[in-house]
């Protein structure tokens, strides 16, 4: 599914002196398969943005209630929003959002906070159990089998798991329990807020491991929002920031941080490897990488090679 | 002076299955006005090293001093106002919902009288640079702002030592970088002795010294550097190296004469004279 | 961040914000003494013009108040309804069945209305003009008579203000908790009573997890910050000023005025 935005705002509190506004017309085209990074400060209005892609906030014209509002004279109206979330149409009132949800999955910031159920198995078959249609059912069994894929593909041993409860698990396991509980419906695009935060640097490389894992088979589509701009370099294959309601940049993290200064005068940081890479430009020698570490190495190895 | 010791210090959780350690027999110093960083995976046991510091865990066994202060019940409010204490969510640590009402609230309970506690509200806010903030409501604020409240909180009771336990670790990057700049200002300027409880290897490296530990055990010590040129060792402890240290390592690897330097000017420096045929080997 | 309307300090400097919470106290329980005692249009037009005088020296956008009176707006137009179709008396304009509305039902749920609004506006402008803290001080303050029985007036106002602190942390985290669960499903809006009250669950015990970890980990700052040694001091030193002796000639003119309308003029009705 491909995730189509067009100048897309959104104001909270909308009408009444705290108004904030969130996103300002914000274009944006994400492909399916993509490893897609969100970056920007808090406030930025990347959560804003996200929270529209299963429908969390919608447009007002796709609410029950909406009457479209006639344009005063001699003002041109602002360019009519489009969200496309693959065959979704989100400023459609008629959008069955429930069934748009089953195919967009959103793992929040700190989701092991979410945990509720007494086993694991009863938490990660929470979401499994909702997204049922009218009708239909699963057997005991099917439900076993499916909550213990997910567990596995999170990096779990689904039978030993599955009897536990959540909250005796270790940190970095409630986590991975969470992201199971939101892949377990075979969401197409996974939407995933601060995945790696507050955890240490092993579980950290962990989690962003099974996203890799998860990723392409089980979700199409991921699209992570992040602050860590080591991540981004490392996992994504393209990134957008966001500042102020708008995208600043969009573009694979190879040219992202080719334009380090612009990021920089955004007040955002930019990768170990892009500060070498600046530093050894100092220094005269151009070191034209991709900016992972592993091609950075590689890429300062040759240049000695080049030069023995 | 020591500014912390422990001495053959025994504690357990007394909850079964709480932690997945105990601690036995724990030694560990910090010199007065030393920055000294505690690292160490999630569950490792070092926060539980700053609850028994001030006396909010009470150790089975050995002493803890600070400041050659024994902590006993008797002392316990001597050394709780020696050791300020900022622990890791910035919206639990707050009592009151305006800015100075909660910096005010520790010199309050030691029962400071009133202009003193005024000036305290002056000096503490000024030292994490939040005095314009003096009558903002905390709600409001960013998360890095209200860690600084929360240190500056801290910061009125005028401790000598200051603990902070995974203080940055829900902050975002310039959240983070805000509270680490008022912590090495607090240490170089006010000579506060500092413990950094952190899993972010490159905030340990700024430390004096660095400390490992892993179930309720000290198992490494050193100044940074020393301590991530034992790579190996830290990867059985679930630490991973700064991303730094990583690329020097791999660059040798690869041929390079780099030394673990931790410092990017000083890697570029030397990447630059292997590329320029110096001295490369 | 959602904004909460009701009992949310203000931030502006004015003469109302500066008097002593105390007196705001005193004069809230005097005003409200005040409506009850006024029984015609003339005293609760009084009260009405002291609390607009209020207003003005506050500072505070109308608008702001209007929002807490919107948020009682159901309970208004409720209680009138019932009193406007329940009421018997005198000068009949219209009947059904049981229901019938009168002159009198009219006139009484008028004054019913005009009590409510200006109970609630009153009590918002203590909570706009008044930060959490200096209302639990003043709360405290007032309440120190009952330390002589050894009643724990420190510990309530301590309670009070955390309560004040927590209450718009608790409410975005149900939000996110509930935005969470919705990304997982979870339907809130549809089925019977029972159904609806289960589906709350997966909202509940998180959130209670999560006050139970914010009151360890709240505990623990408190303890690490000195708290609960013998002797303590307060910052704030409350302190009648002219402003306060201003407010409380106010609420004795008002209670007089209103008390002396109820004798001479009586009731209007």
């Amino acid at each position: 599914m491909r995730i189509q935005c067009e100048h897309l705002s959104y104001t909270y509190n909308a009408g009444s002196p705290f108004a904030v506004n969130a996103l300002r017309d914000v274009s944006l085209t994400i492909e399916e398969g993509e490893f897609f990074g969100i970056l920007g400060h808090t406030g930025s209005g990347k959560s804003t943005f996200v929270q529209h892609l299963n429908g969390l906030l919608r447009l007002p014209s796709s609410l029950k209630k909406y009457k479209p509002k006639k344009p005063k004279k001699g003002e041109t109206p602002p360019p009519a929003p489009v969200l496309r979330v693959g065959d979704y149409d989100l400023t459609d009132k008629k959008t069955d959002f429930r069934a748009l949800r089953k195919k967009v999955g959103m793992v929040f910031q700190y989701p092991e906070y979410q945990l509720f159920a007494e086993t694991v198995e009863k938490d990660v078959a929470f979401g499994l159990k909702n997204f049922l249609q009218k009708g239909e059912k699963l057997s005991e069994e099917e439900i076993k089998s499916a909550v213990s894929d997910a567990l596995s593909i999170v990096g779990l041993d689904g039978r030993e798991m599955a009897v536990r409860s959540p909250f005796d698990l270790s940190g970095g396991q409630k986590r991975r329990v969470a992201i199971a509980g939101v892949i377990v419906t075979k969401p197409e695009i996974l939407i995933l807020d601060e995945p790696a935060a507050g955890l240490d640097p092993l579980g950290k490389r962990e989690v962003m491991e099974l996203l890799h894992n998860i990723h392409g088979d089980w979700c199409k589509t991921v699209l992570i929002v992040s602050h860590d701009m080591d991540e981004i370099a490392e996992n994504c294959t393209r990134a957008a920031v966001f500042s102020e309601g708008t995208v600043a940049m969009c573009a694979p993290p190879a040219e992202l941080f080719k334009n380090a200064e612009a990021l920089l005068s955004l007040g955002l940081d930019i990768p170990l490897t892009a500060k070498l890479v600046l530093a050894l430009k100092e220094r005269g020698i151009d070191v034209d990488c991709d900016y992972t570490t592993e091609d950075f190495i590689a890429k300062v190895l040759a240049l000695k090679g080049g030069r023995a | 002076m020591h500014a912390i010791e422990f001495r053959n210090v025994d504690f357990a959780y007394s909850e079964e299955g709480q932690r997945d350690f105990r601690i036995r027999q724990l030694n560990f110093t910090v010199e007065e006005g030393e920055f000294v960083a505690v690292l160490g995976h999630n569950g490792s046991g070092k926060s539980t090293l700053a609850r028994l510091t001030n006396g909010i865990l009470i150790p089975d066994g050995g002493e803890i001093r600070v400041f050659d202060t024994l902590l006993t019940e008797k002392h316990l409010f001597d050394v709780r106002k020696d050791v300020g204490v900022v622990f890791q969510n910035p919206d639990n640590q707050t009592v009151a919902s305006i800015v100075e009402d909660d910096v005010a609230f520790g010199a309050e309970n030691v029962a400071l009288p009133r202009e003193e506690i005024g000036r305290r509200i002056d000096f503490a806010l000024h030292a994490v640079g939040m005095e314009e903030y003096r009558h903002a409501t905390v709600a409001r604020l960013s998360g890095g702002q209200k860690q600084r409240i929360a240190i500056a909180g801290v910061l009125a009771l005028k401790p000598r030592v200051m603990i902070l336990d995974e203080s940055t670790a829900m902050l975002d990057p310039r959240g983070r970088r805000e509270i680490i700049d008022v912590v090495l200002r607090l240490n170089k300027e006010e000579k506060i002795t500092v413990v950094l409880i952190t899993h972010f290897m490159e905030e340990a490296l700024l430390a004096d010294r660095a400390v490992v530990m892993n179930r309720g055990e000290i198992v490494m010590e050193g100044t940074p550097a020393e301590i991530f040129e034992r790579h190996e060792e830290l990867l059985t402890y679930n630490l991973t190296l700064p991303r730094i240290g990583t690329i020097c390592k791999r660059l040798r690897e690869g041929g390079m004469s780099v030394t673990d330097t931790l410092d990017i000017a000083s890697l570029a420096d030397e990447i630059a004279s292997n590329l320029k045929g110096g001295n490369a080997s | 961040m959602k904004e909460v309307s009701f009992g949310q300090f203000y931030p502006v400097d004015s003469f109302i914000h500066r008097m002593d919470p105390r007196l705001k106290l005193v004069f809230l329980i005097g005003f409200i003494v005040a409506i009850f005692v006024a029984n015609s249009f003339y005293g609760l037009a009084a009260c009405a013009g002291v609390l607009i005088l209020i207003i003005a020296f506050s500072r505070v956008p109308v608008l702001k108040i209007l929002r807490a009176v919107k948020g009682i707006l159901f309970l208004v137009i409720f209680t009138a309804a019932i009193n406007i179709l329940f009421h018997t008396g005198d000068h009949v304009y219209w009947q059904w069945k049981i229901f019938c509305v009168t002159r009198g039902g009219i006139i009484f749920s008028a004054y019913l209305i005009l009590r409510l609004v200006l109970l609630v506006v009153c009590s918002s402008m203590l909570t706009y003009t008044t930060t959490p803290v200096s209302l639990t001080d003043g709360i405290e303050s007032l309440l120190t008579p009952l330390k002589w029985i050894r009643f724990p007036v420190h510990a309530l106002a301590l309670i009070m203000s955390i309560a004040l602190r927590f209450i718009p942390i608790l409410m975005d985290e149900t939000e996110r908790i509930k935005n969470a669960q919705k990304a997982r499903g979870a339907d809130f809006e549809s089925g019977g009573p029972v159904k609806r009250i289960r589906a709350f669950i997966p909202i509940l015990v998180p959130l209670l997890l999560s006050a139970f970890r914010r009151a360890e980990e709240l505990g623990d700052a408190m303890d690490a910050r000195c708290y609960g040694g013998k002797k303590r001091t307060k910052y704030k030193k409350l302190r009648f000023t002219w402003r306060d002796l201003v407010g409380f000639l106010t609420l004795a003119l008002l209670i007089t005025g209103v008390a002396l309308l109820r004798v001479y003029v009586g009731d209007i009705v």
